[in-house]
């Protein structure tokens, strides 16, 4: 199958950009080095084309309920203009995909939400949203936009200036996961203060034709999806295929260490099996830990005890460019979960040690 | 996107290269590998003694986003090694025909070298 491409394809390949494959879209991976790019987003502000997301709108009058039933947070919180982090679970409570649920102004009276699937996932998730509609006798439209719609996130303490100056219309008084439609080169963009870096930053979903316009607004350092890994690990957030994969690693967002994502109090698909969950409480957790020992851990890599046991598998990995040091996640049983614990990451046959240590690595928003 | 590919020494298809001086090998990573890998971190590399057989590998260099394996061009004693990439694996990408050197093989036979690409050769091969 051909890969997907974003609409600033050329304008990458241009500027020199390296792309790679993910979620079968051909995206641009590095402009200049993962190095720069990740200080530009720490130190001042980067912008990423991350139109790879998909986008999936539900409107009509029971469009609250099915998004309630379909996702673990609780959608009747939202106002217009809110969002909100929620994970996807199917009847065992696994994680099939998180996602940020944006409140839309309603249409035709009734609440509209805008829902961002990971990469490649978004014609599933549409299905599913579908064929649940479909069973529940629901009343609600669901349209998956995603080839309509690029995005982009301008990320970095200096990114709300960048927006004070593309923007006709303020939108710097938005809070943390506040969102609403402003207008940049004439083009109503949906621009929320949310993102994936730890940083302060916002995100924008643009009508496709006006990407170029809106992408060449921003002065500011082109960052591929390799600065977005590594801001993202040491922000301590999840990476889906990765952090989780219903098939590979099958999680619950409890032990994934986003339950708070999880309203128990709603009606949703898997909802009965996390109450479980929570009830008899987790065996194993997502840790973060720093390698003491020189060496880099990788997806992959066993984790054990000093005693060379192993007891988990690192689900992400990477040299921090902010603390210099080799970072990672991974599943442990909890009684390893403890900060300060002492363990080993099998780094191509050789144990290295390494530290528990609290998430984030780095203090963010 | 153009690379140095100085014609000074030999290559390997996968992209060390091999300066003979005196008799002694001096081996790296070209500047075409070092800008594919991006952003070097890490490089893990053999002790002084070890003996090296040609193509395989001797060791391995890390940048952020990937792991590569190092082979050797000839095979014969490891007699030095660049120390200073553990401390700044930067010089890999700064200066990969330079600085960034990363062991000496005493070559059990030097005319093995004859065999490996020039300049030309694996300039095409990057092309």
């Amino acid at each position: 199958m051909p890969l997907q491409t974003p609409p600033l394809r050329g304008i990458h390949d241009d500027r020199g950009a390296k792309f790679t494959e993910f979620g079968g879209w051909d995206m641009p991976v590095e402009f200049d080095s993962i190095q720069t790019e990740h200080a530009a987003v720490r130190e001042d502000a980067g912008i990423f084309d991350v139109s790879h997301m998909g986008q999936i709108h539900v409107t009509g009058p029971d469009a609250t309920e099915l998004m309630q039933r379909l996702t673990s947070n609780d959608v009747t919180r939202l106002e217009v203009g809110d969002s909100q982090y929620a994970t996807i679970t199917d009847e065992d409570g696994i994680i099939i995909d998180d996602t940020v649920v944006y409140r839309l102004p309603d249409e035709d009276d009734h609440a509209t939400y805008l829902f961002v699937p990971n990469a490649g996932t978004d014609e599933a998730t549409h299905e599913r949203w579908i064929d649940y509609r479909n069973e529940w006798e629901l009343d609600a439209t669901v349209d998956n936009q995603t080839d309509e719609y690029a995005m982009f996130a301008v990320q970095g303490p200096n990114a709300a200036d960048l927006l004070e100056d593309a923007t006709d219309d303020s939108v710097t008084d938005l809070d943390r996961f506040q969102a609403r439609y402003a207008t940049i080169e004439s083009v109503d963009c949906w621009t929320a203060r949310t993102g994936y870096t730890g940083e302060d930053g916002f995100e924008l979903i643009v009508p496709w034709d006006a990407a170029t316009e809106i992408w060449t607004e921003f002065d500011c350092q082109p960052c591929g999806l390799g600065a977005r890994d590594t801001l993202r690990i040491e922000a301590g957030l999840l990476l889906a295929g990765q952090d989780f994969d219903a098939e590979d690693d099958p999680r619950t967002p409890y032990e994934a260490g986003i339950g708070f994502t999880v309203a128990l109090e709603t009606e949703f698909v898997g909802r009965d099996a996390l109450a479980a969950v929570a009830e008899a409480g987790v065996d194993e957790a997502l840790v973060g830990f720093q390698l003491i020992d020189r060496g880099i851990p990788r997806h992959g890599y066993d984790i054990t005890t000093t005693e060379s046991r192993v007891i988990g598998t690192v689900t992400s990995g990477t040299m921090s460019p902010t603390l210099e040091q080799p970072i990672g996640l991974g599943y442990v049983p909890v009684e390893y979960a403890e900060p300060g614990t002492t363990l080993q990451v099998i780094v191509r046959g050789q144990s290295k040690k390494a530290r528990v240590e609290t998430t984030p690595f780095i203090d963010t928003v | 996107m153009s690379f140095d590919v100085p014609d000074d020494r030999r290559y390997v298809e996968s992209h060390e290269w091999a300066l003979e001086t005196d008799g002694v090998v001096r081996v790296g990573i070209s500047d075409f590998a070092q800008d594919e890998l991006g952003d070097v971190v890490f490089v893990e590399l053999p002790d002084v003694g070890d003996e090296l057989e040609a193509e395989t590998e001797f060791g391995v260099v890390e940048s952020i986003k990937a792991v590569s394996d190092l082979y050797a061009p000839v095979g014969g004693e490891v007699v030095a090694i660049n120390d200073d990439l553990f401390d700044a694996p930067e010089l890999v990408n700064e200066d990969p025909f330079g600085e960034g050197w990363m062991l000496e093989i005493e070559a059990d036979d030097l005319n093995d070298l004859e065999d490996l690409l020039t300049a030309d050769e694996y300039e095409n091969q990057i092309a």
